[in-house]
């Protein structure tokens, strides 16, 4: 029975000192003091409001990336016990006591930090030596851009962390293979583990995608050599290939799914960016238009009151909208208009925005019992509530866009101008050829009869005698379908009153009545991921943002926070000594990498093959990885700042150390000259540190300088720093 | 596949294969491990595509002269289907206007301004005036009847140019595939398009520039199937007629450069081959190098830049298209106000001047009657630039203090470090600026108009400065470069080169820039200068060299292709709505009684292309795969994963680069843009048809395969013939009620909601 005690019990531990030593050094260059300063730097105003908005678990939408990255800083927000009551209005604004400001930005740091041993261990899996792999954990502890990044609620430390991370499992689970553990537990586990850090990664920014394409890149083409080895038997490949595909593509896509889950999951109220979600996804949320519409009928009747929101709505979210106000006789320009009532769109919730759905053949304006529906094809008529005027177009040129009709309601002035009211409804997404309309859920086309010219808002903008409200014309199908010409119901109910003053009484009622329509998960998954993809905040330049071209050699900075009354201040500035270093290892890289590729080509072999094979991955992983991760940026339309140059340059930065270590091993023979080559390094490192040191006021916001000392740090003339006038 | 291994080619046919192979490095190392017996080492699948000499395949032996009787129907039918009712309808169609219009522009040698290079347009110039087109047309705007005027050349021309795509995709397919019937697949396909119909009918550069995409691909075909004998006659024709088509292609529309990558990629391709050969010395490839250096890049260079040269020597005459371009620039055209130009030499106060930014495409210091909308800086008067010559461009030079200025005082001369107002002279303000943000560039400052009747405050005073000047040096009209300092803020007159929102109409930004780096946006110079009680002086401008004009007009051509956005409330075309045949284009007619040309593809052919990309994906995905694992194939087999994965892939980047740089594209777009890469798609469809067809062999018995093959064969031709039988009213003209309408001609066909006939 107690076998095992003969046993001696021993554990066996081999701890590299120099890792630890890095760690820790990371975690206090990291780490120290993240509670100062104790007011919003830069883009916590951004990040902030999400976090905000998770505790109070209200929905939002952020089009810059997936939740995970909030989910975290939430997280952080959480423990520290955050109740989410901080208005983030502005850089710079105190925190007041509620906020956790160590706790919130403890994640970013720490991600920060452990992304020197991940490095460490990277350069150690490509089989370079542990002097180099010092060398890049050195120089990105003593990166000055890298800490500021880390050390406040932001996000970029956190996508660098797992991107380097899913590199290294990668690397680790190559290893593995080569040595011969295939589906070994190790090999299983760094295998998903590169699949799980990847997805992490597209969870925080949409950038972590290009590692994620690269990464992908590199099995691929390492799978295609397990396929041509045709000494693994057909079901093994096989085997290998789907083990693949699970742990790379499937399981991320269902791990980014999830992450969705758990957003919506957590925001079930309805929160400040519902008017971009459709009217069925508002009615998902708790409070919002769930208030309103909940309970009310679903198939819109003769006789139904309603009010249509533009199912595109762009610029922005509006009704169906008129009020007793006509047209001008003529515009500004001299043209004339009908001179009948406006009909616009109207961005808020009003009581004009009530219209009833009229049976062309019946004079009433209630709905019979039972309802009759409307259907796709039905003739109906449209009356605003509160004038009891029909909508209407004609052939008069619309106000701001003259080559649509003008849609007014029809105010009859006897000058053979007839009444053109009647609008075949057509509903874009029915089940069937007959299909109801259904308040919410369809989207339809109202198609004029007479011109067969469709409702459409057209995006601008009336002037002074329209309210400022948009403007809405009726436009020819021939220029093609378009989302701007889908409306959609949202508030609806059963008209019951007879008499306009009891229906205009009627209209000034809240809805109510209670069905909930719940949207599966998968709709709304879809719906949110689509919004995120395509909507487009009014982009505008920043005074700080600057051009991919700018990075390489750091032409910019990025002014973080300034003290309320002192110099002290945090700039988003790099050590340049580090920049240039990994500028000058990119170059030789490419250099080096063409000489020996076309001589190979012609059989004459500079290096050892695998010393060759060792090179090539090394570049394809840092070069590649930079060169993936900064150039897509150049077809990028929105702002960009230097923080988005960060993963590019950390791939970039582990370049430095790679090229040392080949120029040593294979470049330089004679041992005086390796001596003095090892001086110029530390010598190289030295300098590395002393800018670290002096930039570091700027890196951490204290001491603050002088003018004088601050004028000095401005080592290049396109670099904005602040000095204070006194 | 047991049963076909025995067929596998016995050991003697293997070892010829072997030889022919040639180059390609035998690598062994696996082959002995592997667990079949297996003969062929798949070399490098690369140097066995180019299969060029005739392949012991599935196809009989056809003669050339069979191999010309194909090729003339081909070119018959292709010329009847696009010459058949050229003449119709006798009005403008679609970009008609605007094409028509530039060749007319051609004719009188007048400059106009287009975001194409020039060469399509020249060539619809030149056609026109050799068919005694005159000129005289306006072309002002689609539907406008021709009546006298000969039109007929030009859409001949066209056509004519259109007819060709199916030869060059036969004889492409044809040298790809080495099968014939894949070679008249791919050809029907193209003829029997109503899309590649309707394009090719009218006066279009979309024919021209095909043309000369597939002329570029055939000639580069053509040229690797010489690789054996180098530098021979022929090799060097093709070669030559690869760079010459490229510069055609590019010379018509930058959507050239596509084939430009194409091509490249393919010789890069090729040349990395032929640097592998270690039997071949390095100063025998260091020829091949020159060679391609020279045929595709020198002469395509030397042709493109040629074209601009006669561009630029035949449009002589000031035109609408004057205003983008520089001063100098100008002076160069006839007509032109600066051309022998007359005016003051050195500004002066009182004068009416126009100043325009040295930055390239940097338009004209503008102002009108608008405020910059609330939200943006202060509510003042707008200030702009604006690339047109337009009466608002108009400044008068003003003293700083404003006094009335008396007619009987002497004239003073404006000099370097003078302190100046510029006052607008339609509105009487000032040009100013202030402490507010611009409104897109946000590290600069907001430049308005303020002030009234020349009365405004301290903001409004410029220090004007020439640069590489001293102080009282005197300003030379057209020749000084300007910068004007704003006197209270330090900042510097500046032109960022973006354009503003519909509220500024989308003219560009001025904005008054804190850095006062030299750079031309912050640079600027006099153009027009009046001042009565001055001499006017015949001033020679400095005349561009023909590389700045070269330059200059690329730069304002790039300028204007990304300039055209689309519109957020309006319908776009979307790069993904094209090979689904999503949306076609009104080419003429919208009404019942209008004679309507609806440019879409044949359904049947274009859903036809995109199920065959699936298809290709995944045969040449197995193929892939059999081939890398070494698995048995019968010698015909791996001739068909050969084609498959040389020919199909070649292909499939056409189509890839054809298509994809689309995605990225911020300008408006529209449904013709993927022409080019159907007709790649179309010969992608033709290769794997044929070899999907040739590889029913492995699942019915031999005796049946090959009427399979052939019964495949007529069911694909059926299908395209009676698809265009059906379509063909889209090109050729439809009359009546419109689709969804009963008694039409095209009842029943409108089978995606979203077409429009």
């Amino acid at each position: 029975m107690l076998q095992f005690l003969k046993l001696p019990l021993i554990i066996k531990a081999e701890i590299n000192l120099v890792l630890v030593a890095v760690t820790v050094a990371g975690l206090v260059t990291r780490l120290w003091g993240i509670s100062y300063p104790k007011s919003v730097v830069f883009d916590e105003v951004y990040y902030g409001q999400f976090v905000s908005l998770y505790m109070k678990q209200m929905f939002f939408i952020d089009d810059s990336g997936p939740p995970l990255g909030h989910m975290l800083n939430a997280f952080g927000a959480y423990i520290g016990g955050f109740d989410g009551n901080f208005v983030w209005n502005r850089i710079g604004a105190e925190y007041a006591n509620n906020v956790p400001i160590w706790s919130m930005r403890f994640f970013p740091a720490l991600s920060g930090a452990l992304l020197i041993p991940v490095a460490y261990q990277i350069l150690v899996e490509l089989q370079f030596s542990h002097v180099s792999a010092l060398g890049a954990a050195l120089l990105l502890l003593m990166e000055n851009a890298l800490i500021c990044q880390s050390r406040f609620m932001l996000l970029e430390s956190v996508l660098t962390f797992f991107l380097f991370l899913a590199v290294l499992s990668y690397l680790k689970f190559n290893n593995v293979q080569k040595s011969g553990g295939a589906f070994s537990t190790s090999w299983w586990s760094w295998l998903l583990l590169t699949g799980l850090a990847c997805t992490c990664a597209v969870g925080v920014k949409y950038m972590g995608l290009f590692t994620y394409v690269l990464l992908l890149g590199i099995a691929g083409t390492h799978t295609w050599q397990i396929i041509g080895n045709r000494a693994i038997g057909h079901v093994t490949v096989l085997c290998h290939v789907l083990a693949r595909i699970f742990a790379l593509l499937l399981l991320p896509a269902l791990l980014y799914v999830g992450f969705f889950y758990a957003h919506l999951h957590l925001l079930y109220r309805s929160g400040p960016h519902d008017q971009i979600m459709t009217s069925a996804f508002q009615a998902s949320l708790e409070g919002g238009l769930a208030r309103i519409t909940q309970g009310q009928p679903l198939e819109v009747a003769y006789g139904s009151q309603i009010t249509m929101r533009n199912v595109l709505g762009k610029p922005m979210p509006c009704w169906l909208h008129s009020h007793k106000s006509n047209y001008p006789i003529r515009y500004d320009n001299g043209r004339g208009s009908s001179h009948q009532q406006q009909v616009t769109c109207y961005p808020f919730k009003d009581v004009n925005n009530w219209w009833i759905v009229k049976d062309p053949t019946r004079q009433d304006l209630v709905v019979s019992n039972p309802p009759r529906s409307v259907r796709h094809g039905d003739l109906i008529q449209l009356v605003h509530g509160m004038t009891s005027r029909f909508l209407n177009t004609h052939d008069v040129a619309a106000p701001m866009s003259p080559h649509s009709q003008e849609v007014s309601c029809y105010i009859d002035y006897n000058i053979s101008m007839p009444a053109q009211n009647l609008w075949r409804v057509e509903i874009v997404n029915r089940e069937t050829e007959h299909g109801v309309w259904k308040a919410i859920l369809s989207n339809v086309r109202l198609i004029h009869v007479n011109t067969s010219a469709v409702l459409k808002l057209s995006g601008a903008s009336l002037p002074d005698w329209g309210f400022r409200q948009l403007e809405t014309v009726a436009d020819k199908v021939s220029k093609g379908y378009h989302q701007s010409m889908e409306w959609n119901v949202e508030e609806h109910r059963y008209g019951k009153s007879h008499e306009q003053k009891d229906r205009e009484a009627e209209l000034h009622l809240p809805t109510q009545m209670d069905t909930s329509k719940n949207l599966s998960f998968l709709a709304k998954f879809s719906e949110l991921q689509w919004k995120m993809l395509t909507f487009k905040n009014e982009e505008t330049e920043h005074k700080y943002s600057s051009s991919p071209l700018d990075w390489i050699t750091m032409d910019t900075n990025v002014a973080y926070w300034l003290h309320p009354s002192s110099n002290a201040q945090i700039h988003l500035i790099g050590n340049i000594v580090t920049w240039s270093s990994a500028n000058l290892a990119l170059c030789i890289y490419v250099i080096l990498f063409l000489w020996y590729s076309v001589r190979r080509r012609r059989k004459i072999k500079d290096i050892p093959e695998d010393s060759w094979t060792q090179w090539v991955q090394a570049g394809v992983i840092c070069a590649g990885g930079w060169a993936i991760n900064y150039l897509p940026f150049f077809t990028m339309e929105k702002t960009l700042f230097l923080y988005h140059y960060l993963p590019a340059l950390t791939f970039k930065i582990l370049l430095f150390p790679i090229m040392l270590q080949h120029t040593y091993d294979h470049v330089i023979s004679l041992p005086a000259y390796r001596h003095g080559f090892g001086a110029l390094v530390l010598a190289w490192f030295s300098s590395v540190y002393m800018v670290y040191v002096t930039f570091s006021p700027l890196t951490y916001g204290q001491p603050s300088l002088s003018a004088a000392e601050l004028g000095a740090l401005r080592w290049k003339d396109s670099w904005d720093i602040l000095i204070r006038k006194s | 596949m047991p049963a076909r291994e025995s067929e596998t080619g016995p050991p003697r046919q293997v070892h010829e294969l072997r030889k022919r192979g040639g180059t390609g490095r035998q690598d062994q190392k696996h082959g002995q491990n592997g667990r079949h017996d297996e003969p062929i080492k798949p070399n490098r699948a690369s140097d066995e595509l180019h299969i060029c000499q005739k392949t012991p395949g599935h196809v009989p032996a056809v003669h050339s002269r069979d191999y010309s009787f194909w090729l003339l129907l081909v070119l018959l039918l292709s010329i009847l289907t696009r010459f058949y009712k050229i003449l119709e309808p006798p009005h403008v169609c679609w970009d008609e206007t605007h094409f028509g219009k530039m060749g007319s522009y051609y004719i009188n040698q007048t400059f106009f301004f287009d975001v194409h290079p020039p060469l399509g347009k020249m060539l619809i110039g030149l056609v026109g005036y050799l068919t005694g087109y005159d000129g005289t047309f306006p072309f002002l705007k689609p539907g406008d009847e021709y009546g006298q005027h000969s039109y007929w050349g030009m859409r001949a021309f066209c056509a004519l140019l259109g007819s060709s795509l199916a030869p060059f995709a036969y004889l492409i397919v044809l040298e790809l595939s080495k099968s014939l019937p894949a070679a008249m697949i791919a050809a029907s396909l193209l003829i029997f398009d109503m899309g590649c119909i309707t394009i090719s009918q009218y006066i279009l550069l979309d024919p021209i520039l095909m043309f000369f995409i597939l002329g570029s691909v055939l000639s580069n075909v053509k040229f690797n199937c010489h690789h054996k004998r180098p530098f021979s006659t022929l090799w060097w024709m093709w070669l030559l007629l690869t760079g010459v088509n490229l510069a055609g292609a590019l010379g018509v529309k930058f959507v050239g450069l596509f084939v430009v990558l194409m091509v490249g990629i393919n010789t890069i391709h090729d040349l990395w081959r032929l640097l592998g050969d270690t039997h071949l010395s390095l100063v025998h490839f260091g020829r091949h190098l020159l060679a391609r250096v020279l045929c595709l890049i020198l002469v395509p260079a030397a042709l493109y830049i040629s074209v601009f040269a006669v561009h630029f020597i035949v449009l002589s005459r000031s035109g609408p298209g004057d205003g983008f371009f520089s001063s100098a620039f100008q002076s160069r055209l006839t007509g032109n106000n600066l051309h022998n130009a007359s005016m003051p030499e050195y500004l002066a106060y009182g004068s009416l001047v126009t100043v325009k930014n040295i930055r390239i495409a940097g338009g004209y210091l503008h102002s009108h009657w608008h405020l910059y909308p609330e939200g943006v800086g202060a509510r003042q008067q707008q200030v702009t630039a604006y690339l047109h010559k337009d009466f608002n461009n108009v400044w008068i030079v003003r003293k700083r203090e404003s006094k009335p200025e008396d007619p009987m005082d002497p004239v003073e001369l404006v000099r370097h470090g003078d302190i100046i107002r510029l006052e607008h002279k339609e509105t009487s303000r000032n040009l100013h600026s202030h402490l507010h943000e611009a409104p897109l560039t946000k590290k600069h400052l907001q430049v308005t108009g303020y002030g009234i009747n020349g009365t405004g405050d301290p903001n409004d005073f410029w220090q004007i400065e020439v640069w590489g000047g001293k102080k009282g040096d005197l300003i030379k009209v057209l020749r000084s470069k300007l910068r004007f300092i704003h006197i209270s803020t330090g900042c510097v007159l500046f032109s960022s080169g973006k354009t503003l929102p519909k509220w500024g109409w989308e003219q560009v930004e001025v904005t008054c820039s804190p850095y006062l780096k030299e750079t031309p946006s912050s640079q600027w110079n006099i153009e027009d200068h009046f001042n009565t009680k001055l001499p006017n002086i015949s001033l020679d401008v400095l005349k561009p060299t023909f590389p700045e004009i070269l330059i200059e007009s690329h730069i304002v051509m790039i300028r204007g292709n990304s300039g055209l956005k689309p519109k957020d409330n309006e319908v776009s075309s979307k790069p993904w709505h094209w090979p689904i045949n999503y949306q076609g284009l009104r080419f003429s007619g919208v009404n019942e009684t209008e004679y309507r040309v609806y440019l879409l593809g044949n359904p049947v052919i274009w859903w036809l292309n995109l199920f065959s990309l699936a298809l290709y994906a995944l045969m040449a995905g197995v193929a892939a795969v059999l081939l890398k694992r070494g698995i048995a194939l019968s010698q015909e087999a791996r001739q068909r994963c050969m084609v498959l994965l040389g020919g199909g892939q070649q292909m499939l980047m056409g189509w890839l680069l054809h298509y994809l740089p689309f995605f990225t594209m911020g300008r408006i777009l529209y449904f013709h843009h993927y022409f080019p890469a159907m007709l790649f798609s179309s010969m992608l469809t033709a290769i794997t048809w044929d070899i999907l067809l040739q590889s029913c062999d492995l699942i019915v018995p031999s005796h049946l395969a090959k009427s399979t093959y052939q019964g495949g064969l007529v069911f694909l031709a059926a299908l395209v013939l009676y698809s265009f039988y059906l379509f063909h009213p889209l090109s050729y003209g439809m009359m009546g009620p419109l689709a969804h309408e009963r008694g039409s001609p095209m009842a029943g066909l409108k089978w995606m909601e979203s077409w429009e006939f």
